[in-house]
C-alpha cells in the first residue's frame, strides 16, 4: 500500500494519521505476485501450511480460534463467523458449506478480484472451515456474469484435485481422516441470489426466492441439511487465523471487529480501487489521503458507506472509523428518520444510522444531483425485487417511479412524504432484507439530503 | 424440430449429476450448457433440459424466465451490457450508454439490424473501481471513454464479420479468459486493486 502523499485538497481536515495503525495484508497478500492464481505460486507463498496446522487441531479448537479472532462476515451483515459456525447442530449428519460469491451489491467489487487473484486462498479457507464444521461437500456459488473468474476458480479447483488436496483423505487429529469436495456452481443473473436463502434455492435448481426464517440455514439449509453460508473474503481470512492465532487477528482490529477491512472505493475520487486497510481507518482519511479526494476539487457532498443498501452519510459525518459497530452506533452519525423528527426504530430502542455492509464505499461531490442518484438506486431495487412479498414488489416500484419523476422535474407536492411513507411500509414487512435494502437508503437520503428533494418539488411546482 | 445434446455435453451432464444429491440442482449448470450448445433456450431446448433432468417443463420455464442470463430469444451476437448503476453513473456511465446508442443507431434493449450487437443497460457488474465499464460475453471492458468504446465496437464488429462470433456463455470467446489474472482483454486495463 503506497498511496501518494496525503493531499489536503478541499476537505482539508484529513490526516495521514491512519498510517500509524498496523498495516497488515491478509487476503490481498498475494496480489501483484505473478501467477498468484496458480497452486505452485500459492505454495511458495506458504499456502496450505495453515491447513496442515489445522489438521493437528480438533474441529472444536479451530472453532475456538475463529471465535476468538472476532472475524465478522464480510458479505454485508457483519455477523460473527465463529458464532455462525457454532449454530450447526452437533447431531447434524450432513453439513454443507456454501461460499457466497454472488457479488452484486452496487459499489462492491472486491470478491471478483479476490477470486481472480488468489483462488487457492479461498480453497484453503474452505478446507479449514469444512473440517471445523464437518462438511464433506462444499459449493461455491459464483455470480453468473463472472465467466472469466469462474474459469480461474475452476482451474484452481482442478489443480487442487490433481494434487490430491481435494477428493482425497487427509490425516487429521485423533487418528481420524477428513476428505472433502468442492463444486463450483454458476448463478445466472439475479441480485437477489446474494441473499443466502435465495442463493440456496437457486443452488437447488429453483427460482431465487428467499425463504422464510426460521428455520435458519444452520439448521435447515441446502437440501434441507445444516448449512453455513460464508462470503468469499470471510473465508479467505481463515487460514491466517489458524496460522497466527485468533488473538493475533483480533488484535489487528478494533473492538469486536477483528482483522483488516477490504474497501472498494468508487465514485468521485482520484484513485478509486480495492484496498485492504486497517480496520477502523477514519472515513475521511480513506477518501482524501488514500484515494486522493475528489477529482473536481469540489467538497464531498456525501458517501454511501457499505453498498447502496446502506443509508448514506453527509459531509458532516466523515470523521468516523470504518468499522462495523462504529457505523451502526457512532453518536456523530444522525439517526435515519421515517419522517421529519421521527427516528426509525430498529427495535429495542436501537436507531438506524448506517452499516459497513459489503465495504462498497461510493463518494459523491457537491456537483451531484442526489435525487437522481437516489432514483437510480431505487430503480435498481425495483428491478431486482423477486416479487414474493407485496410491500417490496409494489413498494420498490413506487419508490422508483416517484423518485424518478421528481428527479426528472415532474414531481408533485407531497412526493417527499409519499416516498417516506412507502419506505416505512416496506421496512420490516418482507421475507428478506431486500425490502430494507431499498427502504433504508430511501429514508437515509430523505433524512440527510431533504432540502435537495424539497427543492425539486418546489421547482416542479 | 427436436434438439439433442452433443456427445460432449452429455458427458458433462453425467458428471454434473454426480456433484449434487438431486438432479434438480443441476438445472442451472445444464441450462448454461444448453445455451452454450444452442445459442438460446427456445421451447425445444427447454423440453430437452426438462426431459434430461426429469423435471416438469413448467418448472424449467419458471427458472429460465427468473434469471436474466437465460435467453428465450436468439442472442448469437455481441451482447453489450453497459452498467449505469451509481458508481458508473457518477463517472459517466449514462454518457457511455448514450454514446453507444448514437454509434449503433439503436436504443438500450434493441439489436442492430445486422444482428451484430444487442445493447443492454445493465445493473452493477462488480467492477466499480474501474467505472464506467461494460461487459461483452466473458470480457470486462473497464475505465471506458468514448474513443475506447469506438475501438471496442470496431474490433467486435470486425471479429463478428470474420465469423469469430462471441458466444453468450464465453465458451470459445477470443477474449483472454484462460490466461489467468494477468491476461487482459484488448482494452481492459488492470483491475481496481491499488494496494
Amino acid at each position: 500500500m503506497a498511496p501518494a502523499t496525503g493531499s489536503a485538497g478541499s476537505d482539508g481536515t484529513a490526516t495521514s494519521g491512519w498510517r500509524q495503525l498496523r498495516d497488515v495484508k491478509i487476503v490481498t497478500a498475494n496480489f501483484g505476485v505473478p501467477d498468484s492464481h496458480k497452486l505452485a505460486t500459492y505454495r511458495t507463498r506458504g499456502g496450505w501450511e495453515a491447513f496442515r496446522k489445522s489438521a493437528t487441531m480438533t474441529p472444536a479448537e479451530i472453532l475456538d480460534e475463529v471465535k476468538k479472532s472476532n472475524l465478522r462476515g464480510r458479505g454485508g451483515a457483519g455477523f460473527p463467523t465463529g458464532l455462525k459456525w457454532s449454530f450447526v447442530p452437533k447431531e447434524a449428519r450432513t453439513v454443507y458449506l456454501v461460499v457466497n460469491a454472488d457479488e452484486s451489491e452496487p459499489g462492491t467489487c472486491k470478491d471478483r478480484e479476490l477470486l481472480a487473484y488468489d483462488p487457492h486462498l479461498l480453497i484453503e479457507g474452505m478446507a479449514i472451515a469444512s473440517y471445523a464444521i464437518g462438511c464433506k461437500h462444499a459449493y461455491i456459488y459464483i455470480r453468473g456474469e463472472m465467466m472469466r473468474e469462474a474459469k480461474i476458480v475452476q482451474a484452481a479447483l482442478d489443480e487442487a484435485y490433481a494434487d490430491g488436496l481435494l477428493g482425497k483423505d487427509h490425516a487429521v487429529a485423533g487418528g481420524r481422516t477428513f476428505r472433502f469436495d468442492i463444486t463450483l456452481h454458476r448463478g445466472a443473473g439475479a441480485y437477489i441470489c446474494g441473499e443466502e436463502t435465495a442463493l440456496l434455492n437457486s443452488l437447488e435448481g429453483k427460482r431465487g426466492w428467499p425463504r422464510l426464517k426460521p428455520p435458519f440455514p444452520a439448521v435447515k439449509g441446502l437440501f434441507q441439511q445444516a448449512t453455513v453460508v460464508n462470503n468469499v473474503e470471510t473465508l479467505m481470512n481463515v487460514p491466517q487465523i489458524v496460522q497466527r492465532g485468533g488473538a493475533w487477528f483480533a488484535g489487528l482490529g478494533v473492538g469486536k471487529s477483528g482483522g483488516t477491512r477490504i474497501v472498494c472505493v468508487s465514485g468521485h475520487v482520484k484513485r478509486p480501487g480495492v484496498y485492504e486497510l486497517p480496520m477502523g481507518i477514519p472515513l475521511r482519511d480513506l477518501i482524501v489521503d488514500v484515494c486522493g479526494g475528489t477529482p473536481s476539487g469540489l467538497p464531498i457532498k456525501g458517501v454511501i458507506p457499505g453498498g447502496t443498501s446502506m443509508p448514506p452519510l453527509d459531509a458532516s459525518e466523515l470523521d468516523i472509523p470504518v468499522e462495523f459497530d462504529a457505523l451502526m452506533t457512532d453518536a456523530r452519525i444522525k439517526d435515519v428518520e421515517i419522517q421529519r423528527g421521527v427516528p426509525f426504530d430498529l427495535g429495542n430502542g436501537r436507531r438506524l444510522k448506517t452499516m459497513a455492509g459489503s465495504g462498497g464505499i461510493v463518494v459523491f461531490d457537491q456537483s451531484t444531483d442526489v435525487v437522481a442518484l437516489c432514483a437510480r438506486i431505487m430503480r435498481f431495487y425495483a428491478h431486482e425485487s423477486c416479487g414474493q412479498c407485496t410491500p417490496c414488489r409494489e413498494g420498490t416500484g413506487w419508490l422508483a417511479r416517484v423518485c424518478t419523476r421528481l428527479a426528472d422535474g415532474d414531481g408533485k407536492p407531497g412526493d417527499v412524504e409519499l416516498m417516506g411513507n412507502v419506505a416505512n411500509g416496506i421496512a420490516g414487512n418482507t421475507i428478506c432484507a431486500l425490502g430494507e435494502a431499498a427502504a433504508w437508503p430511501m429514508m437515509g437520503f430523505l433524512t440527510k439530503f431533504r432540502s435537495d428533494f424539497e427543492a425539486k418539488v418546489r421547482k416542479a411546482a | 424440430m427436436s434438439l439433442e445434446f452433443s456427445a460432449q455435453a452429455k458427458q458433462r451432464i453425467e458428471r454434473l449429476l454426480t456433484q449434487y444429491p438431486t438432479a434438480q440442482a443441476a438445472l442451472l449448470p445444464v441450462l448454461h450448457l444448453a445455451q452454450e450448445e444452442f445459442g438460446h433456450l427456445p421451447d425445444e431446448a427447454l423440453h430437452l433440459v426438462a426431459d434430461t433432468l426429469k423435471l416438469p417443463p413448467a418448472h424449467v420455464f419458471g427458472v429460465i424466465t427468473f434469471y436474466t442470463m437465460f435467453h428465450r430469444e436468439n442472442t448469437g451476437r455481441n451482447e453489450l451490457m453497459v452498467c449505469t448503476n451509481v458508481s458508473c453513473m457518477l463517472r459517466g456511465g449514462y454518457e457511455i450508454l448514450r454514446h453507444i446508442e448514437d454509434r449503433l443507431g439503436i436504443k438500450a434493449g434493441q439489436s442492430t439490424p445486422d444482428g451484430c450487437f444487442h445493447l443492454v443497460e445493465e445493473e452493477c457488474l462488480a467492477a466499480c473501481a474501474n467505472a464506467p465499464m461494460m461487459i461483452c460475453g466473458p470480457d470486462y471492458y473497464l475505465d471506458l471513454t468514448p474513443p475506447k468504446v469506438d475501438a471496442i465496437l470496431e474490433d467486435l464488429r470486425r471479429r463478428w464479420r470474420e465469423g469469430a462470433r462471441q458466444l453468450p456463455t464465453g465458451g470459445s470467446s477470443t477474449g483472454g479468459a484462460s490466461g489467468g489474472p494477468g491476461t487482459k482483454t484488448m482494452i481492459g486495463i488492470g483491475p481496481g486493486y491499488k494496494g
